[in-house]
């Protein structure tokens, strides 16, 4: 099944205004560059995005909230981005912050059709307010609700034309359990390869999950944080 | 003398068993990696998707698709794996990982954490933080005795917002090694060379128990 789409223009064709979106990535590590410049180009307003970062002030997410796109961030961590936390703290912008392994198990409930799971993070917290506790096993869990979204835009690093996907290095993170969230899934590739090419063995993503593919461009993978050690 | 940054990494590093999966936090953690007792074998997982993480990348040789939760670049030993973030926590919460060290603004005497939130001020958020402290088994907190005005972090209540309730079993400090007994309290294992017991007892604000003679730590 073909699921190629020629570029990030068609690709993101159907993203409206006050959608949900989901978007793939870590820090900047494993973010759709390509199709959040496009959003950006767009103009998609009062979007809101579930991503675990809210990318840093000039690249990734934070183009976005720049020009006040976002409605609503849905994350876990957003400490790098300081437009992020003025618009939160003015109260321009909300924001539902979750633990980080919940968003994980929120968005693959979502995509595997639970509704809800209980975990132990967040019992105690004000994470937990409003939420039902139930005791397991003696100790105290809440109740999460599953994530799904009308887009999830994730990138991976090697892709063919149906659309499976196999990610690189710690590019995968929320990526994979995004992809299978989305009512709609959009996936760019760094190396859009023909349909046989990839050994079925190694794919992280079944094409299943995927609805658009497009060969992405011009990566420019910032790195957030670069540490080295010296040669001795 | 009270300890250094480094220090406190070194002695936490002491508690390391051999064949543990350990996964550090940002900050005085991390430094941890780096004063592995000789003999022993652990292996780092890193929350955003790597378990064999190794140390920082030569100048040059930075991967842009290979960091750590602190989003700094990193290199992988030999055996790593890679895997998402469900999976990831799945090793958390289901409990596979031995050991978690993080640091703290706050720790209460019954074991409570607080480290993610000041409200109207500093809102970053928990990251993977609360999923850690709400499964791992083995809690170590790093962190200073003090914050930076000078008041004890070590209290009978915290006061910001918290990340966990009852779960923190020990604490390194520049100060002291204390671990958080049934019922509550601060129990003063260690202290650092030449700290005295007096200075301990004036910069912790929660109930710290001291038994017999406290021994100093051997770094």
């Amino acid at each position: 099944m073909n699921k190629v789409v020629d570029n990030v223009e068609k690709a993101c064709a159907g993203i409206e205004n006050g959608m949900t979106i989901m978007l793939g990535g870590f820090g900047l590590c494993g973010i759709p560059e390509n199709s959040i410049s496009q959003l950006v180009k767009r103009g998609t307003k009062e979007l809101t995005c579930i991503s675990n970062n809210a990318g840093v002030d000039d690249f990734g997410l934070g183009l976005l909230l720049q020009n006040r796109q976002i409605k609503k961030m849905i994350s876990s961590y957003v400490g790098e981005n300081d437009e992020f936390e003025r618009q939160m703290l003015s109260g321009e912008l909300e924001v539902d912050l979750i633990p980080q392994g919940s968003l994980a198990e929120r968005c693959r409930a979502g995509g595997a059709g639970i509704p809800a799971f209980f975990t132990p993070a967040g019992y105690g917290t004000e994470v937990a307010e409003g939420k039902e506790v139930r005791i397991f096993n003696g100790k105290p869990h809440i109740l999460e609700s599953a994530l799904t979204a009308d887009y999830a835009i994730v990138k991976a690093w090697k892709g063919d034309t149906a659309g499976n996907l196999i990610f690189k290095g710690t590019a995968r993170n929320f990526n994979p359990m995004m992809a299978m969230a989305g009512k709609v899934t959009i996936a760019e590739v760094e190396h859009l390869v023909p349909v046989g090419e990839l050994d079925p063995n190694q794919i992280h993503i079944a094409g299943i999950f995927v609805q658009h593919i497009f060969q992405g461009t011009n990566y420019e993978k910032r790195i957030e944080q670069r540490t080295v050690r010296q040669k001795s | 003398m009270a300890l250094d940054k480094n220090q406190i990494a070194q002695r936490i590093a002491q508690e390391l068993q051999h064949g543990w999966y350990v996964n550090l936090g940002i900050g005085i953690p991390t430094l941890v990696a780096n004063f592995i007792p000789e003999g022993i074998e652990v292996e780092f997982q890193s929350e955003n998707g790597i378990l064999g993480m190794g140390p920082f990348p030569f100048d040059g040789e930075e991967d842009a698709d290979l960091i750590n939760a602190g989003k700094q670049t990193i290199t992988a030993m030999e055996g790593a794996a890679y895997f998402d973030s469900a999976t990831s926590f799945a090793m958390i919460r289901g409990q596979h990982v031995q050991l978690t060290v993080l640091g703290a603004m706050e720790v209460s005497e019954n074991g409570d954490i607080a480290n993610w939130k000041i409200p109207g001020k500093m809102v970053k958020g928990m990251g993977g933080a609360m999923d850690l402290v709400a499964s791992a088994d083995n809690i170590i907190v790093a962190m200073m005795h003090a914050n930076k005005k000078g008041e004890s972090k070590l209290l009978s209540n915290c006061s910001l917002p918290l990340t966990g309730v009852g779960c923190v079993k020990k604490v390194v400090t520049n100060l002291a090694v204390m671990e958080i007994i049934e019922g509550g309290g601060f129990k003063l294992l260690e202290r650092a060379p030449g700290v005295s017991v007096e200075e301990i007892r004036a910069a912790t604000e929660g109930k710290l128990i001291i038994k017999g003679e406290i021994p100093e730590m051997v770094l």
